[in-house]
């Protein structure tokens, strides 16, 4: 081998180890496994949390809480979940997924029944939602999707649940439900009002909807978590004011 | 668990309409292609290869584009003939014909050239019309190579996921195909149905390999 190609692989093994070494020193990277409705406050969180913790970098996996939770189950290298419904939450602490002691509640948010924007009438009320004019609703797939849980319970306790089901279309997150809407694929659709407020121009607010239970965000540590220690600081973050202050920016209520 | 014949049958009616539009667009394509010297060849050929390469997301969003409601396509449908594609059966077609429709079409060239000209020639100089030409004479000596695009076709069409779920969306009976309703239980932590599925979905795929191997005895291809 010519001496000048040795020196060069050497030079390039020296460099893939630096990266290797600098890649363990990185090792406080926090995975949190957050709901899909709290996406854009996350990504807004992050570098207030980074500022505060130097070394620490936050790296974000949204979904609906259901699908998180599998993920989890499955070996996931999670450190926090941070679901939008307590039932999710309390099927992690079940399976002892999370640790109990760590649950904290660190938002609340509002159902909403939102109509595309360019669509000439407006539902008044849920029941309207029986009328010929709604032939497509998007809703959160229930048995993965806590906004597709919280829609159920309200639409069955409205004695609405059998007449609108054939009208569904099962959305993967609360965020595909709001594509489907803004997109005007379907003639309404339930979300949140944190999600209904990031596009303004393309969907309307026809109405909140009240919930049997009360829509809260719970946050826990996971199990299994490589950073336990850190993974409580984002916890202790979430709900001191800097966190909520961004959260209520967009538009979270306090738990 | 009769849950998993309704996704089965659905998967087995989309991948079928999605193979006999491949079947004419497919060989038509490859023909002339195969037949016709024009600027551009190469071009068409490669954008015609396209969906074979790129991300079936890539290729659900612009399907999304043209056949939504507010797009081109789409929107044209809805006001002339009050018909929406997205959430519908046909649109899974769609996406399935446009995922799986490169191995037709490729197939198909790769046939067609092997076929010699001067078979073609002789028939013309007995009298007989193009048609009669492709028909009795280019087709019948080609089919081989397009039968073998036509499975794989068939084959790529009943695992499509990306593009589908895209436009026609995850509803039970309706448009939620095997792959889909794998996917859909996985999330919910269904794993008994997950794993009914899956066994149903390898089934299905082993059977269609092993057809394939009875349909296409020997050599699939090009003779030399």
């Amino acid at each position: 081998m010519p001496l000048s190609l040795r020196i060069g692989l050497a030079r390039a093994a020296a460099v893939l180890l630096g990266a290797g070494l600098s890649l363990a020193a990185q090792a406080a990277d926090l995975t949190v496994s957050a709901a899909a409705s709290l996406t854009n406050a996350f990504r807004d969180l992050a570098p207030l949390f980074e500022a505060a913790h130097p070394g620490a970098r936050l790296q974000f996996n949204f979904a609906a809480s259901g699908a998180l939770l599998q993920q989890i189950a499955k070996g996931a290298p999670v450190d926090v979940l941070a679901t939008a419904d307590e039932l999710t939450m309390d099927q992690a602490q079940d399976r002892k997924l999370v640790k109990a002691a760590s649950r904290r509640d660190f938002a609340a948010n509002a159902l909403v029944l939102i109509v595309p924007s360019a669509s000439a009438g407006m539902p008044r009320a849920v029941a309207d939602l029986a009328q010929p004019a709604y032939a497509r609703i998007a809703v959160g797939l229930p048995a993965s999707v806590p906004v597709g849980r919280y829609t159920q319970g309200a639409l069955e306790a409205a004695r609405l649940w059998s007449a609108i089901q054939p009208k569904i279309i099962g959305a993967n997150s609360v965020r595909q439900a709001l594509d489907y809407v803004a997109r005007g694929e379907v003639d309404a659709g339930f979300v949140y009002a944190t999600d209904a407020a990031l596009l303004p121009d393309k969907v309307k607010v026809a109405l909140r909807v009240p919930t049997a239970t009360p829509i809260l965000y719970p946050a826990a540590t996971v199990a299994a978590s490589a950073h336990p220690a850190l993974a409580q600081q984002f916890l202790d973050f979430l709900l001191a004011p800097p966190a909520q202050a961004v959260l209520a920016r967009h538009g979270f209520g306090k738990p | 668990m009769s849950g998993a014949w309704v996704p089965l049958a659905l998967t087995l009616k989309v991948a079928g309409w999605a193979t006999l539009l491949n079947l004419f667009l497919g060989v038509g394509t490859g023909y002339a292609l195969a037949r016709w010297r024009f600027p551009g060849r190469d071009l068409v050929d490669a954008a015609l290869t396209l969906p074979m390469v790129m991300p079936p997301t890539v290729l659900g969003y612009y399907l999304l584009v043209l056949i939504g409601s507010q797009g081109p396509i789409g929107g044209w449908l809805l006001q002339h003939f009050g018909v929406r594609l997205i959430f519908s059966w046909q649109a899974a077609v769609i996406a399935a014909a446009v995922v799986s429709y490169p191995l037709v079409f490729k197939a198909a060239r790769a046939a067609f050239e092997t076929v010699d000209p001067q078979l073609e020639d002789g028939a013309r100089s007995l009298g007989v019309s193009e048609w009669a030409v492709f028909f009795r004479v280019s087709l019948p000596l080609a089919w081989r190579g397009i039968l073998a695009g036509l499975l794989l076709s068939f084959a790529r069409a009943l695992g499509e996921f990306g593009a589908t779920l895209m436009v026609a969306g995850s509803i039970p009976g309706k448009t939620q195909t095997l792959s889909i309703a794998v996917y859909e239980a996985v999330q919910a932590g269904q794993d008994d149905t997950a794993n009914f599925l899956v066994a149903v979905t390898s089934l299905v795929c082993v059977a269609v390999l092993l057809s394939a191997g009875r349909l296409l005895p020997g050599r699939v291809g090009p003779r030399s």
